[in-house]
C-alpha cells in the first residue's frame, strides 16, 4: 500500500523537488555565509521547515536576541498557512494517525500539491498525501543541507536563485487559472494583494491582503453564489471511495 | 548572539510556524460550517495569488531596472508554461533566465 502510494506521489512532486532543491540551496548558502553551519541548516529545516520564513531567520540570527519579537515575525510571515488549514480540514480529518505530520508539513508548496488532487484511483489517500509531503520537505532539507556544505565552493554566481520560488508560484497559478470553474476567487486575491502591497508596503502587507480577500469572498458568496459548495451528502461518497 | 539563544530563537519560530499550521485544526474541531467548506474551495485560487505578488514584493518598479527582470523572466515563466507545460522549461528556465538578467543585461 505504502509503495504503490509513494510511487504514484514522486511524479507529482517533481515540480516542488525543482523548486526546492533550488531555494534549499540559496538558503543554505545564505546560513553559511552568516556563520551558521550544516547543524544549524539540518535543525532549521526538519523543524521550521517553512521556505521563506527560514530566509528571515537568517537576518534574525545576526541581530539581538529578541525570542517573542522573532515568534511574532514568524506567526505574520507564515499567517497565510492558516487559509491552508481551513481549506484542508475535511481532507485532513479523514487521516488518522497521519493527521499530525500533514498538519505540521502544510508549507505552500505541498499545500499547492494537495490542491492539485487526491490520490489517483487504486492509490491510498492517506499515504499518497503523506508522500507528497515527506518527499517535499526530503527535498527541502537536502537542499538546504547541499548549499550549506557546498556554499563557499559553488562555481558559479547565485544571485537571483531565488526566483526559482517565484517561477513556482507562477506555474501554481497558471495551473489552478486552466482548471478553474471562475477566475473570481484568482482576481480577488490579486487584486486585494496589489492594493495592500501598495497601501501598506512590501514588510506588512500579508495579513492586510488576508482580510481584504476574506472579506472579498465573503461578499461574492452573497452577492454573486457562482461556486457551489459540496453538500455532506457527496462529501460522504468522497469518504467511501 | 550566543549559540544558546540561536538555539531558542529557532525554537520559538518553528512554535510559531507550527501554530499556523495547528490552529485552524483546533479551531474548527469537527464539522466545519458550509461557509468554511465553502472557503476550502475558493481559497486556494485567491491564496496562490496572493503568493504570486508576494514573490514580487521586492521589485522596485519606479527606480532601476523597473522591475524589468521580474516582469521579463515573470512572462517567460507564464507563456512558456501555458504553452508547453514543462516543468523544467518553466521554473528551471526562467530562473536561469532571471539569473543571466540580473548578473548581466541589468547588472
Amino acid at each position: 500500500m505504502q509503495a504503490n502510494a509513494l510511487r504514484a506521489a514522486f511524479p507529482r512532486t517533481l515540480p516542488v523537488m525543482t523548486g526546492y532543491l533550488f531555494l534549499g540551496t540559496a538558503f543554505g548558502v545564505l546560513l553559511q555565509q552568516a556563520g551558521y553551519g550544516v547543524f544549524w541548516a539540518l535543525l532549521m529545516s526538519v523543524f521550521i521547515y517553512a521556505g521563506s520564513m527560514q530566509f528571515v531567520t537568517v537576518g534574525l540570527l545576526a541581530g539581538p536576541f529578541a525570542p517573542l519579537s522573532a515568534m511574532l515575525v514568524a506567526f505574520t510571515v507564515n499567517a497565510r498557512h492558516l487559509f491552508y488549514g481551513i481549506s484542508m480540514l475535511g481532507r485532513f480529518e479523514k487521516r488518522g494517525p497521519l493527521k499530525p505530520y500533514l498538519v505540521f508539513g502544510l508549507t505552500d508548496e505541498t499545500y499547492s500539491l494537495l490542491c492539485a488532487g487526491e490520490a489517483p484511483d487504486g492509490v491510498d489517500k492517506g499515504w499518497y498525501d503523506f508522500f507528497l509531503t515527506l518527499l517535499d520537505q526530503l527535498y527541502w532539507i537536502a537542499g538546504s543541507l547541499f548549499g550549506n556544505l557546498a556554499g563557499a565552493a559553488l562555481p558559479f554566481d547565485s544571485t537571483g536563485i531565488d526566483f526559482a520560488m517565484t517561477a513556482l508560484f507562477l506555474v501554481i497559478f497558471v495551473e489552478q487559472w486552466e482548471n478553474a470553474v471562475t477566475h473570481l476567487p484568482a482576481l480577488i486575491g490579486l487584486g486585494a494583494s496589489v492594493l495592500c502591497l501598495l497601501l501598506f508596503g512590501a514588510d506588512r502587507f500579508i495579513p492586510f491582503a488576508m482580510v481584504v480577500i476574506f472579506a472579498g469572498l465573503y461578499l461574492l458568496r452573497r452577492l454573486a453564489p457562482i461556486v457551489q459548495v459540496q453538500k455532506p451528502s457527496s462529501e460522504k461518497t468522497e469518504a467511501t471511495q | 548572539m550566543t549559540q544558546t539563544q540561536a538555539l531558542l530563537t529557532i525554537l520559538f519560530i518553528a512554535f510559531a510556524t507550527l501554530l499556523t499550521r495547528a490552529l485552524p485544526f483546533w479551531v474548527f474541531h469537527g464539522q466545519p460550517s458550509a461557509f468554511v467548506r465553502y472557503l476550502g474551495v475558493v481559497l486556494p485560487g485567491a491564496v496562490i495569488a496572493m503568493l504570486v505578488v508576494y514573490c514580487f514584493k521586492a521589485a522596485t518598479p519606479l527606480v532601476w531596472p523597473h522591475a524589468l527582470p521580474e516582469l521579463i523572466a515573470g512572462a517567460y515563466v507564464v507563456l512558456v508554461h501555458h504553452w508547453k507545460h514543462n516543468l523544467v522549461l518553466s521554473i528551471g528556465g526562467g530562473t536561469v533566465l532571471y539569473m543571466l538578467l540580473v548578473q548581466l543585461v541589468f547588472a
